[in-house]
Formats: C-alpha cells, structure tokens, sequence
C-alpha cells in the first residue's frame, strides 16, 4: 500500500477496501517508526491529522469524494498552515503558529487530502542539503550518510522512504529537482505564476514556484489539478483556464508512444563538471527515449554557465529585502536583552537567522546598497533575460529538453558544509530553468554505484516550454510506463 | 572588487544583524568567495539588453477599492512577541 499511486489509493478508498484513516494511521505508523532517523518531519499533530482523515470518510460515504479525497500528503514547512506551527526550517519561526492558510494548503484541504505533517527543509529554503535546517539535517533515505538534497529535503526523504503518498515542495533555483534526483522520485516545478505564492513563505519571489514531490508523473499530474490555479491574492498568479494535467496520459500507450516528439541536448549539460557515472545513467534514458519514438536534436544554451552567478546576485537580493521583515515586533524571535529599537533589530535578526541565511541576506545587501546596483543587480537582470532567450531559442529546434537534473549523485552530510561556493554548484542545470521562468521536473532514470559501493538515485531533468507541464507529463510518463526506477525504494525501510 | 572587513561590518549593520569580529572574519573570506563567482558577469557585454524582473512580463492587477478583509487583530497578536491594549511593544523611540 505504501507503493501504490494514488490512482491506485484514490480506488481503493472508493470501494471502501481501506479507508482514509487506515490509510493515515498507516503511514503515521511508519513516521513513528522511521522519522526519529530520518528527521524529514518537524511537526506532527496526529489529532489534527486524524480528523482530516475522519471528514475525508465522511466525504466518501456522502459520495463527493474527488481525486485525492482521503489521501495523506507531507506539506513542505514553507507553507503557512492555520493552527500548525510553521517555522521555514528556521529558529527566527521556531513558535510561529500560522494564523492563516497558504493557498496550497487551502487547495488540498478543499480536495479532501489529509496533511500528515510538516517536513523539514533548509533554512528559509537556502540550501542543496537540507543541513541549514534550524531543527537538523535530513537522511537520504537511500544512505543515511548521505544528504537528501535541498531545500525541499524532508518532504524528498518523506516521499523516498514512503512516510507519506506524496509531498508538496518550493523549487527556487532546484530545490524540488535536486532532492528528487538525490532521492529517486519525481518532482515538476511548474511554470512560474501557475501555483499561487500566497501563505508560502517568500525567499526570492520572482524565482520561487510550488510543485509536486511523488513517486511518478501520474501522481504529479494528480496533484498539478489540485495546485495550479488562479489566485488574486498573489500579484504574480497568472489567470488561465483550469488544465487537466492527466488528460494525456492515457495516449502514452503502443511501442512508439513519442513519436514525433523532438528532444533537445544541450551540450553545455553534458559538458566538464558531471560526474561520468551520472551521464551514463543519463544517456541510456536518452536511449530510452529514442525507442520510444522521440527524435533526439542537439541543441545549444550558451548562456547556461552564467546562471549561477546571476541567481547568487538576484535570490540574495530578493532575499534581502523579503527578510527583512523579520524584526522581532510583530512575530517571529526577538532577543531577549537589547538597550534600544536598533539594538533589539540587530540581536533579534543575529539570533534568528543561521549562518546561510546571513550570508545571503549580506550579499543582497552589497549587492542592492548606493553604488553597486548597476554593477551587479541591473547586469544580472539583463543576463537573465539573455538566459531566458537562449531557451526560447531552443524551443524552435525541440518540443522538450533533457539533461542531467543534478551534477553528481547524493554526497556525504558534511561534505559541502563549509563551502558555499561548492554548495552552489549542486543547482547548476536546474537554476537556468528559475530564471527563465520555465517548467522543469526530474523523474527516476537509475542508479550510480557511490565511492563506497551504494546505489545511488540518478535524476533525468525535463525541462518543457511555458504552460507546457501536460505534456512534460506525458513525456515523463511514457518512460514510467516502460521502466522501473520510479517504482524502487530503499530495501532497509521496506 | 575586494571586500575588506570594514564593508562587512558595514553591510552587516545595512542589514540590521549584529556581527562580531570572529564573525566578521569568516563571513569575508565566504563573501569574498561568492562574489568571486558573481564577477563571471562582468565578461558579458549586456548593452542595450532590457533587464528582466520577471518571466512573463506582466501588468499589475488592479481590483476594486472595497474591503475584503476583517480586522483580525486578536489572531495576529497573538503571535507578537509583546503586545498590550492591542498594540506592539518595541523599545522606546521618541524621548
């Protein structure tokens, strides 16, 4: 049952064979069991939960039970959740209970879903690694050595160590698809402007976007129905007709289902920096692919390797302005000894924010303060539109892009910690993607032999044109329905 | 263009986040690292590019001037760190 999708789940809480509280109780039954090794959730309220669970049977036995009526979903801690102690991963919200709801939240609890729990993430989403995390590191659920990615990590090790049916995650510059390519399953971060921002807490608003975390593309696709949407309380939402991102699923049958579908390599993804044994995996999928029907073009994006750069001056820079709401006067920490107003802002803010966090928050600062704007923030606003341009360039010549989602498999907790610089390297093809606003998922496309003789997850990354998430999903579930990866997990937590 | 430990603590106190001088030291040679990346820019000839701020170059909404929230006061107070007669309390600004 832990395996099943949530087709799957959705039927058998429809012919009463389970019902939502087993179900719940079930997966609350692994988290008791597997969550004080794992750390992928921060808060449980098993009260709150059950009595979702409880007007979820209610729901199905009065028959207006919809698609992910009675399931129970890890929601990633970024999402504001009314009653729910809500805290970004951070000590600055460590007592924040949120008055109110996300629009996430709201969607799924208007669907019927139960939420089990909110999982751990990086500080305030900053981070490759989940080890920001004000409340600690989370295991790959594959080798607890390892990290699960970030900055989606709890809800990626909650979906990789099946303590939930399926997550929900933030992808600002990979923080959806670097976690599942590091933990094995398949993440979409849509369109930017498609999942309302409202209630989820804000690092660099014109980057962040909500996505499914889950095991296939059809469990995504589910999901997408609930998610996207428009909503007038976010400025950036975008107002277009309800989508059925499952509708073309079904067509993704017979030996060449992708016939016609042109898929674009860029060179620069494949280029010095990927670690050998990931672009192995990565080509048989591509090889996949070409049975599958699909032509494979080669195709270039030259200003790719400029996008680190211009997403370490922009997210910091947004980041610094959107943190600075956190003052010690309306919520969140505030010291408890200061001698006056500026003195209770500067302690407040030092207790609060970890060493990441600062970093960022100081390098928008530099890079926004008198004299440095044209250098830095105006430049790199012109880079991005030149990023933006090389894929709409790309589009031309293909219907969809694959690369590698991440540069190397998982890498030791620890490893990265100390090294920023390092750190940032782990988004490097995920990161252009952001920038330009683009649709980008990660699915499962096998496994690398790690240093030490494990076996490790390796992600494919789609990379679609705007508004194009149905057919990334039909993409990514024309392979789902020929192999096998996304169905894998961890033997030690079976 | 190089940091020296006088910009920190002047960013810092931009910032509003309290620094000490052990901290001050680590955070330049990391600064200094990031911004070390950050200057693969400079290579690039952007004239006459148009900035871009977001995806879809989107228009502002505007909605109708009418009220479509109530004063929850009580509920986002409850939350302060310290409140009295309704109103947060910070330190005193005005002698």
């Amino acid at each position: 049952m832990i395996n099943s999708s949530l087709k799957t789940l959705s039927q058998m809480l429809a012919s009463k064979q389970i019902s939502s509280v087993e179900l719940t109780q079930t997966f609350l039954t692994r988290i008791q069991q597997h969550n004080p090794a794992i750390n992928a959730y921060i808060a449980l309220d098993t009260d709150k939960t059950l009595a979702q669970a409880r007007a979820a049977d209610a729901r199905i036995a009065a028959g207006n039970a919809e698609a992910l009526t009675g399931i129970p979903f890890a929601q990633k801690d970024i999402f504001c959740a009314k009653g729910w102690k809500t805290t970004c991963g951070s000590k600055m919200l460590a007592n924040f209970v949120a008055p109110y709801d996300a629009h996430v939240i709201s969607q799924f609890d208007a669907a019927g879903a139960v939420n089990l729990g909110k999982t751990n993430m990086d500080e305030f989403a900053m981070g490759s690694s989940n080890e920001t995390s004000y409340f600690g590191g989370v295991k790959n659920p594959w080798d607890f050595d390892r990290v699960p990615g970030g900055s989606s990590g709890g809800s990626a090790a909650a979906v990789a160590a099946r303590l939930c049916a399926a997550a929900t995650g933030t992808d600002t510059g990979g923080s959806i698809r670097q976690p599942a390519s590091l933990c094995g399953f398949t993440g979409l971060k849509p369109t930017y402007g498609l999942v309302s921002r409202y209630g989820m807490i804000a690092f660099a608003s014109s980057l962040d976007q909500a996505g499914p975390m889950a095991k296939s593309a059809e469990d995504c696709a589910l999901m997408m129905n609930v998610m996207a949407g428009f909503d007038e309380r976010d400025s950036t939402s975008l107002n277009r007709p309800k989508e059925d991102y499952t509708r073309g699923l079904a067509n993704m049958v017979g030996a060449q289902p992708l016939e016609g579908l042109r898929v674009g390599l860029p060179k620069e993804y494949f280029a010095d920096g990927l670690d050998a044994d990931v672009a192995k995996v990565v080509q048989a999928a591509i090889a996949e692919y070409r049975k599958l029907g699909a032509e494979i073009v080669d195709i270039s994006l030259p200003n790719s390797q400029l996008s680190i750069p211009v997403y370490y001056v922009l997210a910091p820079a947004e980041a610094s302005s959107n943190l600075s709401r956190y003052d010690g006067v309306r919520y969140g920490h505030r010291a408890a000894e200061y001698d006056d107003l500026l003195d209770m802002y500067m302690k407040s803010r030092a207790e609060g924010f970890g060493a990441e966090v600062k970093r960022r928050i100081l390098i928008g600062t530099y890079v926004l303060s008198a004299g440095y704007y044209d250098a830095y923030y105006l430049k790199a606003q012109q880079i991005r539109r030149l990023i933006a341009q090389d894929f709409t360039e790309a589009f031309k010549q293909c219907d969809v892009i694959m690369g590698p989602t991440a540069p190397s498999t998982a890498f030791k907790a620890g490893e990265k910690a100390d090294d920023p610089v390092a750190m940032y390297l782990q988004d490097v093809y995920t990161i252009a993607t952001n920038l330009a606003g683009l649709p980008g998922m990660s699915i499962p496309a096998g496994f690398a032999p790690s240093t030490d003789g494990k076996a490790l997850p390796v992600g494919l990354q789609l990379v679609g044109n705007y508004f194009d998430e149905a057919r990334m999903l039909d993409v990514a579930h024309a392979y789902q329905q020929v192999t096998d990866w996304h169905l894998q997990m961890p033997e030690s937590l079976k | 263009m190089a940091l020296n430990i006088e910009d920190i603590h002047r960013i810092a106190y931009l910032a509003r986040i309290e620094i000490n001088e052990q901290e001050a030291a680590s955070t330049l040679t990391k600064l200094s690292g990031i911004l070390g990346l950050i200057e693969q820019m400079q290579a690039v000839n952007t004239e006459g590019i148009l900035p871009m701020s977001h995806s879809q170059d989107l228009a502002q909404r505007l909605r109708e001037d009418v009220v479509t929230q109530t004063n929850q006061r009580e509920v986002f107070q409850a939350i302060a760190p310290m409140t009295e007669h309704g109103l947060y309390l910070v330190p005193k600004v005005i002698e």
